[in-house]
């Protein structure tokens, strides 16, 4: 009989707190339900169907997907997209250079830590306006310094055969500082004691780097490809900000920037979504992969 | 080592012929062998040094070129570029620029969305992650678990039943589609505090209950300060996310007036290429590119350490 006033008593105070805790994550949850979950199901739904946005939708079954993979226009912009990519391996080496230079014991390294880090804070439709006019032919920076050393440089965004490249150098140059830090964050972890235990068994300098610095940096450069993967999949500001109109003979358009011009330009919401949808689903493929092997990993660091 | 240590110097130095002069020579050597070290050392560094500052101007180039062109004539712009020093500085340039766009009204647009969003968003962030860290709640992390996938999904793939959505309501044009989704809070954040609150132990917080201590007094007297470092820092990278964000912004917002100011010097940069105009173009980037430089400027430890400890918890 003493037990159960106890019980009850402890069954209300759980009750209290579950009540709480539900409210505290209520907001985030509906958040996500209208904004995320509700979109996504819908985004799912439309790409079966024809839909302009201001009727109903259509059902149309299969349709969309279908002209999706005979539509030239997709596949170039897929194309470009996986072009513009080749900018992260060249970024991430760049950037662990950096950070190995970075993390010497010498003076000025936390001025240029800042330094390589303005690009990556600054407003990227402001940064990508100041590249447009940079890569301008006649009066851009980039030609001009080229001029000084006897180049004669393209007029990089009005030539087919430049424009990408132009664009992914800019990338470079704004998100090399974030790959930077976290890359020299993960050096300064790397417990100093095995590179003492290394020069005893007397490895050099770049067998300590080959098998203590490389592996140890695994991690951080396994989450480096991913993301940017996965925000290198979804490039528009630049693309629509430096070439307006998908760049010469449509060599910049990326996928993100095709959905957007079929969806608002030509209301075409059915087919764009649809496009979205694959979008989304390469992207979720990426991820998986990351969460699959990052569990590994750390698995085998316990 | 350091045990017998004492005992082989015993051995090996005799306690009187050349005490004074053995340990000088060995001083020397090894001084020769450091200095050279050293020197090695000072001249890689000299060498890394140079080359990080020819990096560095390569990364600032841009930016001063810019500020450079805005300060120019039109016509200097044009036959000049390479000008580092306007001469005549023409600060004219910012006053037409004032003038010419409705920057006044994107800057306060810009204010309104990313103060809003990040003031309410971070507060229900935090509270969330409290409960999804301390508190007793069935399925709680599974609950967690979706909330993480939804990352997953990229914004493109959302945007246009999204759009429907405001659309339908009649936000279109107007701030509110950006504002909204905001206001519920943000999942990164929520996941980085979540992590964060491992560190504060449970037992304060159970003895705050033993107290009598409702759960909103515990998080405000006790969870808040232990997790204002990390909060703040979420705080000012969520900020300046919002702040720079365009594809939403571009999406939602056709009347000037009512568009952040990355639409408005987007749609500057257009109006005003065709007139070849450039120092006004760069006035206006370098208008949008200084709060959140200044941002930088003053919050520079706390941005470097969040953003590195991004990636530890990745």
């Amino acid at each position: 009989m003493a037990a159960l006033p106890h019980a009850a008593r402890r069954s209300t105070l759980h009750r209290r707190e579950h009540l709480t805790a539900l409210g505290f994550i209520a907001v985030p949850v509906i958040g996500f339900l209208v904004f995320v979950a509700f979109p996504m199901v819908y985004a799912v739904y439309v790409s079966f169907t024809k839909w302009n946005g201001l009727t109903d939708p259509r059902p149309i079954g299969l349709q969309n997907y279908i002209d999706i993979a005979s539509d030239p226009y997709f596949w170039q912009a897929m194309g470009n997209t996986l072009f513009m990519m080749i900018g992260i391996p060249i970024g991430l080496v760049l950037s662990l250079l950096l950070a190995l230079a970075l993390n010497r014991r010498m003076r000025g390294t936390t001025f240029f830590r800042t330094v390589y880090y303005v690009p990556v804070i600054s407003s990227l439709a402001a940064v990508a306006i100041l590249w447009q006019l940079a890569y301008n032919g006649d009066v851009g920076l980039v030609n001009h310094l080229l001029a000084l050393v006897g180049i004669e440089g393209p007029n990089w965004l009005q030539d087919p055969l430049w424009a990408k490249p132009a664009i992914v150098i800019m990338a470079i140059w704004k998100g090399l500082g974030f790959s930077m830090l976290l890359y020299l964050a993960a050096l300064q972890s790397v417990p100093r004691h095995l590179y003492e235990a290394a020069a005893i068994d007397g490895a050099g300098a770049f067998r300590q780097f080959r098998y203590i610095t490389i592996p140890m940096l695994r991690p951080v450069t396994f989450f480096l490809v991913i993301t940017s993967i996965i925000g290198g999949s979804q490039i528009f500001i630049e693309i629509n900000i430096m070439t307006p109109t998908g760049g010469p003979e449509f060599s910049t358009a990326s996928i993100v920037w095709y959905i957007w011009q079929k969806a608002f330009n030509y209301s075409q919401m059915g087919y764009a979504t649809a496009m979205s949808v694959v979008l989304g689903l390469l992207v979720f493929v990426v991820t998986a992969i990351q969460f699959q092997i990052n569990r590994r990993s750390q698995f085998s660091i316990e | 080592m350091t045990l017998d240590a004492p005992d082989t110097v015993a051995t090996i130095i005799p306690p009187r012929t050349g005490s004074a002069r053995r340990p000088r020579l060995a001083d020397t050597t090894l001084d020769t062998q450091v200095g050279s070290r050293t020197r090695r050392h000072r001249l890689t560094n000299v060498i890394v040094t140079i080359v990080l500052a020819l990096g560095g101007i390569v990364m600032i180039a841009p930016l001063v070129w810019t500020l450079s062109t805005s300060l120019k004539s039109k016509s200097a712009a044009l036959t000049d570029p390479l000008q580092w020093i306007p001469n005549p500085i023409q600060w004219d340039n910012y006053i037409r620029v004032w003038s010419a766009e409705p920057l006044a009204a994107g800057i306060m647009n810009s204010i309104i969305v990313s103060v809003s969003v990040t003031i309410v968003g971070t507060a229900v962030s935090a509270l969330a992650a409290f409960a999804f860290a301390k508190m007793r709640l069935p399925f709680k992390n599974g609950i967690f678990l979706a909330l993480l996938a939804a990352i997953m999904i990229p914004f493109p793939t959302i945007m246009i039943p999204q759009f429907m959505m405001f659309s339908n309501l009649g936000l279109v044009d107007t701030l509110w589609p950006l504002i909204l989704p905001g206001l519920f809070g943000n999942i990164v954040m929520i996941f980085f505090l979540r992590q964060f609150l491992d560190t504060v132990p449970d037992s304060i917080i159970e003895a705050a209950k033993l107290d009598g201590a409702g759960y909103l007094r515990i998080f405000t007297t006790l969870i808040f300060p232990a997790i204002r470092p990390a909060i703040a820092a979420q705080f000012i990278l969520w900020f300046m996310a919002v702040w720079n964000d365009y594809l939403a912004p571009v999406i939602y917002l056709n009347t000037p007036e009512k568009q952040t100011l990355q639409v408005v010097i987007a749609t500057f940069n257009s109006t005003y290429a065709t007139q070849r105009d450039y120092p006004l173009i760069m006035a206006a980037s370098f208008i949008a590119l200084i709060p959140v430089l200044v941002v930088f400027a003053v919050f520079q430890r706390q941005i470097i350490e969040s953003v590195a400890l991004t990636g530890a918890k990745g």
